[in-house]
This record gives structure tokens, C-alpha cells and sequence, in this order.
């Protein structure tokens, strides 16, 4: 079922104004603070990641422009554009030394913020993390999701296609199939030229001078772990770390791998 | 009423269906044989050489990455006509302004065509099928507001004379607009766009004083967008647009016997038979509306219509007007059946030609269409009696019924 990434009821929902923006912001449990930011298809909203994470920490999620309750302003035009909103926010809350966990378009997010400042941040997590061209002209860095039918973008984003979400959607209502469609189309509006990066994002990436841990899955067809290998290498100090059996959701297909790897570095 | 001969440019000698999943976007160049090819496009531009002899217009349009058409490029297919005809309107439908690099080029190009063929141009801007956002790169969510932005900006730059002017707007960012050579007819060629669905997108159309066209539309889904234009024109107290701002294409064969009608209507539906696309290539995210693009995305949409009338054959074709065939009595009457029941139009593009049709046999069927056809329906249809915005505009004095049996005017 699609999550409706408006979050639980027992966290604190709030909506924050930015830049004529209008973001959805939640907070839950209570400790040092992790700010998720989820991927395109949103499948760490509400997930049991977050109730996880949310025993030991709080845990704040933003949801993109044009998610849940978020306003999509037309003079929105990049993922860049979106990092300064974040950042912002980051300062209207007075968050100090943030673990960020983002996730594919979410990581591309975090990069994109750390690239710019690490004031308020102390560590970074980038799982399956997009936004960067490493290969050559004719090098297709990223699997182009939008050429392939459906069932084949599934096996590049998967490792075992029954552990998608997403897998069947026939039954869904048409406020659920709405969520779907608005989140793609999101998603088209940023990231489909360039695709799935910012040109600028590269040289960008060694501004980042916090520890930061990439987290890629071994069967990840959409953005292979050489990809991953080479954004750890473009971030000073970086750590690079591969989970088995898991593609480009490794904390969808192996959430219990997924914990052991990232607790003891966000710790 | 203006007619107009119309194909595709098509490279019909496919390799066998069930080897390949799509026409468009990703079927192998190594498919087309140049040596073939060559004689084929000499061959189309025949034919629209003879519709200027036989009287009637032309109407081009490309497509890229696909073996529906082998011209990507209208532009080019225009300046040839624009020196191998003599009297026929050369229309557009149209220039992909929406996915092409510079509108303002487009602008140079087509104020050239008007010139070369002493103001014959009819300029079409399209948004483009969403095949098209495949080979053009062009973001689907862009694309509506591209085309707008670029069809003022051209006709801004068609109107200037005075030297350079600047433009900075959300797409498109010019400092020194200075257009040479300007068009031939004044104050710009007319202007025509295509549309599906969108009902704003056409009614913007009607009031900006354009041509709305639609293409392979079922009659009372064409009559559903003309009569909701024209309601729309009265709500807002705009004068009532007159039949020559809407235009519709169907597939056309005129034979002398219903028998050899059907033969040359059987080549022309090659065009919907092996149409065939993948559905990702039909509905990026973005470019239908949302709620039917959620269908997509959620497996509750499969085909839709266009799959079910490949599925359902010429006849139901013939009975929604989308193919109109016959002996030339029987197309005589279905066009003015078909203008009857869409409430009137003023354009009627004829698809003639598709798949491996020859050039003999389309040649007779456009001859049969331009000397035993147009002759008997050209009367049809109110003519505008201004250009330019609908609201400028002098009243259209309200037209005549048609009659079932109407004479032809001499």
C-alpha cells in the first residue's frame, strides 16, 4: 500500500514556511537528532526504520516539495533549489549536529546540503545515493528508469522483486494511485534533465567535511555499487559499505543488515 | 472549406510483428535500407506535388526515432514544397517547439518558407507526441509551458520591426531578438496547434485567434472539444469562432467502387495497425494528466483507446468518421455527416496515404478525392472575417444549416 507520507499521528506534525515554500516537517521520540530524507518512491515514510531509529533518537523527516502536505512552487526548479529550503529549515529549528539519512533522491538531497554547509550537521548517511555524473559521455550512470517498462525498472531497483512496496498496485484506490502519480511526476519535474544530477554536485562533493558513511546494495541495477565506490572516493574520508542480497533499497530488502551497518556509525 | 493531402513519410517494410515491441524510440535504424529509402521520400514529395496540381493543400508534420516517419525535420519537407508547388497552402502541424532547441530559429525558417512560396505558409506549433520527449530529452513536465512561451515569443518576433528586443522568460532567454527576414504575410502566417484531451489548451487555441486541429478523433469526441470551445467562447462574451479555426484529419480513400475504396482504405490503416508502442513510451510522468497518467503507473491502465480501436477494425472506424471511405457519393456524405454532427469545421486534412501504399494507387485516390469530392463540400464552413484574438474580432454572421441534402454551390 502507498504510504501517505503524511507521517503518524503520535509524532509532531508541523508545516514550516521557506522561501515561499511550504515544507512538512515531523518529529519523533526524543535524543540527538536524525533528519530522514526519503527517496523518490518515499518507502522510509512511516516505515518501521523510523520507529526504530525513533527509540533512541529524535527523528525528523522532511517531506519533499510536492509530498504529503508540501507545496510545490513553480520557482522550484532542482534538487539544488530544494537543498537551500532544507538548510534553512534546519536553521528555523536551531538544529545542531544533525546525522542526516538520505535515501537515493534523499541522499542526492543530503549531499547537496552538506556540499553547501556543514554547520549544523555532524554525519552523513547516503544509501543508494543519485545526483552525481562520474562515467564519460556515453557512460549511462544511472539506469534510465523512464526508457524500461515497469517490470524491468523493478528488477534494476531490486534485488528480490517481491520485497517492492510497490509491487502491486492494481488494487489501489484512487486516492493511493494519486500519490503514486503526483510523486513521479515530482520526481520528472527534477530530475529528468540532467538526469538524475546535478553537473555542479561533483567537484562540489569534497566541500563536505563531515564522516560520511555510503551504503550501497551489491544487486543495485539502477546505479551499480562502482557508482557508490566512486561518490565515497569524492567525499573526504568517506567510508564505503556494501549490503548482500539487497538492490537499491537495501534498508527495504535487508532491513536488519541495513541497522547493524549504520548503528554503530551514527552512534 | 480547405483540403489538405497528408502522409506521414512511412518506412513500411517492418521485420516481422512479434520481433520487435515498438515502432517508436528504440526500433533499430539497421531496419531502413537507404537505397529504398531514397525513392520513397522522391515518391512522397510526388504526391504532394500532384495535390497542388489537383488543387488541393498540403499538410506535413515529423517525427524522430520512429519508422511511422521518416522526416524529422518539417521544416525541410516545407522548403522543398515551398518551390515544387505553386498555389497550395503548405501547412505545418507542426513545428515541436516545445522540445526543440530555439524557437527563434524556427521563426527565421518559417518566415523564410512564407517568403519563398509568396505567403503560403500555414505555421503549426505543436507540443509533441510524448514518444517525441525520448529524442528531444525534453523534460514532459515542461512542455505545455514551453510550447505557450515559445508561440508568443514567435509571434512577438514575426511582428517586430523596429530592431532588436530583449526577452528573458522562464524558458527561453534571448537579449537580441532581431528577426530577418520577416514573414511574408502581415502581419504572420496563421497559426494552427494540435490537441488530445486538454479542452484549456484548445480553448486558448480558439481565443489567441488560432487554428485548433485535431487528428483520428471519434466524431463525438471531436464534437465533445469543438461544442465545448464554443461554449466556452460565449460564456466568456467572445465573438463565436467561425468553422475555418477548427480543422480535423481523418484517414481518406476515394475509390470509384466501394470495393476499391476499401482496398486503398486498408493501406492507410497500416498507420493505426502498426502504431504500436511501449507504454512507457506513450504516458512519461508528466505529460498526460494525472489522473489517467495514475492508472498507468498503478497497472490499471493497459492500452486504453488507442489500443482498442487498433483492435477494432476499419468499419468502426468508418462509423466515428475517424476513416472515411467510399465511392465519392459516400464521402461526399460522410463528411457533411461528420460536419453536421461536430457543429461545423473548416479544415479537413485527409490522410491518403500510409504503409506501402503506392503512389499509383494513392494518386488515384486523392485525383477521385480532388475532382469528385472537394467540388461538392468546399462551400462548407464560416470563414473569419478578422485575424488575430477572438475578442478584436467583427461578429461571424451565423452560418446555414446544412441540409441532408444540400446542393452544391456553383
Amino acid at each position: 500500500m502507498p504510504k501517505n507520507t503524511t507521517p503518524r499521528k503520535h509524532s509532531a506534525v508541523e508545516i514550516i514556511k521557506t522561501l515561499g515554500a511550504r515544507i512538512e516537517v515531523s518529529r519523533q521520540g526524543k535524543g540527538r537528532p536524525v533528519l530522514v530524507l526519503h527517496s523518490e518512491d518515499a518507502y522510509e515514510t512511516g516505515s518501521t526504520l523510523i520507529d526504530t531509529l525513533a527509540k533512541k533518537r529524535e527523528v525528523i523527516q522532511f517531506n519533499m516539495p510536492g509530498y504529503g502536505k508540501s507545496s510545490l512552487p513553480k520557482n522550484l526548479r532542482t534538487i539544488d533549489d530544494i537543498s537551500y529550503l532544507y538548510l534553512d529549515i534546519l536553521d528555523q529549528l536551531e538544529l545542531k549536529k544533525v546525522t542526516i539519512l538520505g535515501f537515493s533522491v534523499g541522499a542526492w538531497l543530503a549531499a547537496e546540503m552538506a556540499s553547501k554547509s556543514c554547520e549544523r550537521i555532524q554525519k552523513l548517511v547516503l544509501t543508494g545515493a543519485l545526483g552525481v555524473k562520474f562515467g564519460g559521455p556515453y557512460v549511462r550512470d544511472i539506469e534510465d528508469i523512464y526508457y524500461h517498462p515497469r517490470e524491468k525498472v523493478r528488477e534494476l531497483k531490486f534485488h528480490d522483486t517481491n520485497k517492492d512496496p510497490d509491487f502491486d498496485m492494481t488494487g489501489y484506490n484512487t486516492r493511493q494511485s494519486l500519490i503514486v502519480a503526483r510523486r513521479r511526476e515530482v520526481i520528472a519535474k527534477f530530475c529528468w534533465d540532467p538526469y538524475f544530477h546535478n553537473p555542479a554536485l561533483k567537484t562540489r562533493l569534497a566541500r563536505i567535511s563531515v564522516p560520511t558513511l555510503v551504503v550501497w546494495g551489491s544487486n543495485d541495477g539502477l546505479t551499480r555499487p562502482k557508482y557508490g565506490r566512486a561518490y565515497a572516493k569524492h567525499i573526504d574520508g568517506a567510508r564505503f559499505t556494501e549490503i548482500p542480497r539487497a538492490g537499491h533499497y537495501p534498508h527495504v530488502e535487508q532491513p536488519g543488515a541495513f541497522q547493524r551497518k549504520i548503528e554503530k556509525f551514527i552512534a | 472549406m480547405e483540403f489538405y493531402h497528408f502522409t506521414e513519410f512511412p518506412w513500411p517494410h517492418l521485420p516481422p510483428d512479434d520481433t520487435f515491441t515498438s515502432m517508436r524510440v528504440n526500433l533499430p535504424s539497421k531496419v531502413y535500407d537507404p537505397v529504398v529509402g531514397a525513392d520513397l521520400y522522391n515518391s512522397y514529395i510526388d504526391q504532394y506535388v500532384l495535390a497542388d496540381e489537383l488543387g488541393i493543400n498540403c499538410m506535413i508534420n515529423e517525427h524522430h526515432q520512429t519508422a511511422t516517419c521518416l522526416s524529422p525535420s518539417g521544416p525541410l519537407q516545407m522548403a522543398i514544397l515551398a518551390r515544387e508547388t505553386k498555389n497550395a497552402r503548405l501547412c505545418i502541424l507542426g513545428n515541436p517547439i516545445a522540445n526543440i532547441a530555439d524557437p527563434i530559429r524556427c521563426a527565421e525558417e518559417m518566415a523564410m518558407i512564407d517568403n519563398i512560396s509568396h505567403g503560403r505558409l500555414e505555421c503549426g506549433f505543436v507540443r509533441g507526441v510524448p514518444y517525441e520527449l525520448f529524442s528531444s530529452n525534453r523534460n514532459p513536465t515542461e512542455t505545455a509551458e514551453r510550447l505557450w512561451e515559445s508561440i508568443d515569443l514567435i509571434r512577438k518576433a514575426w511582428t517586430s520591426h523596429d530592431g532588436p528586443f530583449n526577452y528573458e522568460g522562464k524558458w527561453i532567454h534571448k537579449r537580441q531578438v532581431n528577426l530577418w527576414p520577416r514573414p511574408y504575410q502581415q502581419p504572420h502566417p496563421p497559426i494552427w496547434t494540435t490537441g488530445g484531451s486538454s479542452h484549456a489548451h484548445a480553448c486558448r487555441t480558439i481565443e489567441n485567434g488560432f487554428t485548433f486541429a485535431m487528428f483520428l478523433t471519434p466524431a463525438d469526441r471531436l464534437a465533445e472539444m469543438f461544442n465545448g470551445v464554443r461554449d466556452h467562447c460565449k460564456t466568456k462574451g467572445l465573438p463565436a469562432p467561425a468553422d475555418d479555426q477548427f480543422a480535423y484529419m481523418p484517414l481518406v480513400a476515394v475509390g470509384e467502387t466501394e470495393e476499391e475504396a476499401r482496398k486503398m482504405i486498408e493501406g492507410v490503416f497500416w498507420y493505426v495497425t502498426h502504431n504500436k508502442a511501449e507504454l512507457q513510451f506513450r504516458a512519461p510522468p508528466g505529460y498526460v494528466e494525472t489522473s489517467l497518467y495514475a492508472k498507468v503507473v498503478t497497472g490499471q491502465f493497459t492500452g486504453g483507446r488507442t489500443d482498442a480501436i487498433r483492435t477494432q477494425g476499419i468499419d468502426f472506424f468508418k462509423k466515428n468518421h475517424v476513416a472515411i471511405y467510399g465511392t465519392p457519393d459516400s464521402v461526399v456524405k460522410q463528411i457533411k455527416s461528420l460536419y453536421r454532427k461536430v457543429g461545423g469545421f473548416g479544415h479537413l486534412i485527409a490522410m491518403l496515404h500510409a504503409g506501402d501504399m503506392s503512389y499509383e494507387l494513392t494518386a488515384k485516390s486523392m485525383t477521385l478525392f480532388a475532382k469528385e469530392v472537394v467540388p461538392k463540400i468546399k462551400h462548407l464552413g464560416s470563414i473569419s472575417t478578422g485575424f488575430g484574438p477572438l475578442a478584436e474580432r467583427p461578429k461571424v454572421k451565423p452560418k446555414k444549416k446544412v441540409k441532408k441534402k444540400a446542393k452544391a454551390r456553383a
